[in-house]
């Protein structure tokens, strides 16, 4: 009993990352149709970010709440700023092109951007992994059993992740279905043509769509190396593919969609890796996928829409 | 094969028109001497050996790919699965048969068609695989096509990884290095041959017309399902039989050489040669198997440290990534798009059948 309540205490806390990842990729997809694939490389670039900060920063300041909002906030704006770049230079001279070459040059770029970072010239950080710094001085919230050997531990960043995941969601929610903002995202997904007819900025609109993901991408990934303590520059590729496939289980496009998705990932890798075996992770996510897309094809809250010619 | 196919060369349809040269037994009366004498020539010289073949089996994947990703768009990234596929369970058959011989042949010949056997062994189960895969294409298109196929390819990783018989993350070692230049080029030929033809036939036409609308070739009476599970099958048998073929010359074979890396490879052949153009990916596979190996080697001859010359390998992938953005930017089509080399020769050289 103990350990399922562990085994679900530690899958919500992968999945809440998961899905704060989805969220971006997601929000990306539904202004543009585009499954940005970079976007994992972009949380890698961010961590790396928020890496070189934390040392900027030094031991004694890097782990005092300022510290840690100077960290996050680094870390979110330089996501931002090249996130915007991405969009302007790669993706925007592509816009009215067949989908199919976007999604080519995303693959590009995140493969410029992993195995370029893993370079060993100049500043670039060489491909070994490295410690990340401890941030968040881990403590334990909650426990059951033994104080000294606890059979469940519920940790402080575990919860500061999961209320941070949730508010962002809200956040995410509020923007894109209350505010003049989220009405004209709104608009340029349903047709950017359009909506920049009625006076739309359309071009603005999607690069604010694709600055404010990656910025969530970088806060993510900043999460998640405090829950893996390690950052390496392939990190992205993998998380980025695992997110991925979170937002697509739960309907791309579809913001409460990634939110679960990302939980019912991280809960199904937990238990497999929990009650089977570590080894085979990876195929279960993928397979789970698989599944998933064979059911329903849009995701679990997608729809699929009906094509014309 | 040998039925020479009447190929219409109606005007306003430049796809069909094959060259006259690739019709008949012609070809394979001068690709068989070509063959063994280059057999002959490289017999004491393991590097250009293993350089050709290398190249086979990137010419191979590179042309296979490209009969889905090319002829049919859709768009597959997890072509390294089928090849791993191929070159595992060609590898079992090939360590299970090791110690039989055919008493009444020489021995270089039983090895050949032993190898033979393994090929079609890794061949029909990368097919078997490829129509599972094809089956999703029933219900899925475009970007969740690819990500179908491509967790089907680190779902194969992750499988022969924890697979006893296949020796886990360590690999297969030990299977007998029967593959020979003749052998890969031979298949190279069949590749080439089966495309082209396909590109030229009436199924062909069914899969540009998939590629350039799907509910558009729907609504015209192409049953798209069939023609999108028989696209993958016959890409995937080749991928295999390369899988194969690279299973019988490298000395051990791991699920390292299988990763979404080694896709991702094939995929920018594709790419740079032009979607649906074959001459056009057997042009950039034979150019991005030779990049690397050549400055390689540049750099050792001028003795700039072997630092530099491992870091070629580093390079590779981000130059492929940045090739991929810039490609895109600048000529989403391809070197070649969907022509053929001999269409986009200058006029002034010479043809025995002149384009339209």
């Amino acid at each position: 009993m103990a350990q399922l309540l562990q085994h679900l205490i530690n899958g919500i806390a992968a999945g809440t990352i998961y899905a704060l990842v989805a969220l971006g990729y997601t929000m990306v997809y539904g202004v543009l149709k585009l499954i940005n694939f970079a976007h994992g490389d972009v949380m890698m670039v961010g961590v790396y970010m928020g890496y070189s900060t934390a040392f900027l920063l030094g031991r004694q300041t890097q782990s005092t709440p300022w510290g840690v909002l100077v960290i996050f906030l680094v870390a979110m704006a330089g996501c931002a700023l090249m996130g915007f770049l991405i969009e302007r230079f790669a993706y925007r001279p592509l816009r009215d092109k067949p989908r199919l070459t976007a999604l080519i040059t995303a693959i590009g770029i995140s493969f410029a951007l992993s195995y370029g970072f893993q370079l060993d010239i100049g500043f670039l950080p060489g491909s070994a992994p490295r410690a990340f710094p401890q941030i968040i001085k881990p403590a334990q919230w909650f426990t059951v059993g033994d104080p000294e050997f606890p059979d469940v531990v519920l940790w402080n960043w575990q919860v500061i992740s999961l209320m941070l995941a949730v508010g962002l969601m809200v956040g995410l929610q509020y923007l894109v279905y209350r505010t003049r903002f989220g009405r004209a995202m709104r608009a340029v997904s349903f047709d950017h043509r359009v909506a920049a007819l009625m006076g739309i900025p359309t071009d603005r609109v999607i690069s604010l769509t694709f600055m404010i993901g990656s910025a969530l991408a970088a806060g993510a990934g900043l999460l998640y190396a405090i829950k893996d303590t390690s950052v390496s520059p392939l990190m992205g590729l993998y998380v980025g593919l695992k997110a991925f496939v979170a937002a697509v289980i739960g309907g791309i496009g579809n913001v409460p969609g990634a939110m679960v998705g990302g939980l019912l990932l991280g809960l199904v890798e937990e238990f497999v890796v929990g009650y089977a075996a570590s080894t085979w992770r990876d195929a279960v996510a993928f397979g789970f996928l698989i599944l998933v897309l064979l059911v329903r094809p849009g995701g679990l809250f997608g729809r699929v829409a009906a094509e014309k010619v | 094969m040998d039925t020479a196919a009447v190929v219409s060369s109606k005007p306003g349809n430049p796809t069909s028109m094959v060259p006259a040269s690739l019709r008949g037994i012609f070809p394979v009366l001068v690709a068989l001497p070509v063959l063994l004498l280059l057999e002959w020539l490289l017999s004491d010289s393991p590097f250009a050996t293993y350089l050709l073949s290398i190249m086979g089996v990137n010419v191979i994947l590179a042309v296979s790919l490209n009969i889905v990703n090319g002829m049919t768009g859709q768009f597959s990234i997890g072509h390294a699965g089928f090849m791993a596929v191929g070159a595992y369970l060609s590898g079992v058959t090939s360590l299970a048969l090791k110690d039989v011989a055919i008493s009444f042949l020489p021995v270089a010949v039983s090895d050949q068609v032993f190898l033979l056997v393994a090929l079609l062994v890794g061949g029909i189960a990368a097919a078997t695989a490829g129509f599972l895969v094809g089956l999703p294409s029933l219900r899925l298109r475009g970007d969740y096509l690819a990500i179908v196929t491509l967790g089907f390819g680190e779902i194969i990783r992750v499988a022969v990884t924890n697979t006893e018989a296949f020796g886990r993350a360590l690999g297969l070692s030990g299977i007998p290095q029967t593959s020979s230049v003749a052998m890969v080029g031979f298949w190279v030929f069949l590749v080439v041959l089966v495309a082209r033809r396909i590109a030229g036939s009436s199924h062909g036409r069914s899969l540009w017309a998939i590629r350039e609308d799907e509910v558009a070739a729907e609504a015209m009476g192409v049953n798209t399902t069939g023609y999108k599970v028989r696209a993958f099958v016959i890409s995937s048998f080749f991928a295999g039989v390369a899988g194969a073929l690279f299973a019988h010359f490298v000395p051990i074979i791991n699920p390292g050489s299988f990763t979404f890396v080694k896709s991702m490879e094939i995929v920018v052949m594709v790419v740079l040669g032009g979607l649906g153009s074959t001459t056009g990916a057997i042009v950039a596979a034979v150019f991005l198997t030779l990049l690397p190996e050549g400055l390689r080697s540049l750099f050792t001859t001028f003795g700039t440290g072997g630092s530099l010359a491992q870091q070629v390998d580093q390079i590779r992938m981000p130059v492929y990534g940045l090739m991929l953005v810039v490609l895109m930017l600048s000529r989403p089509q391809g070197l070649l798009g969907t022509r053929e080399l001999w269409e986009v020769i200058p006029r002034w050289i010479p043809r025995r059948r002149k384009g339209m």
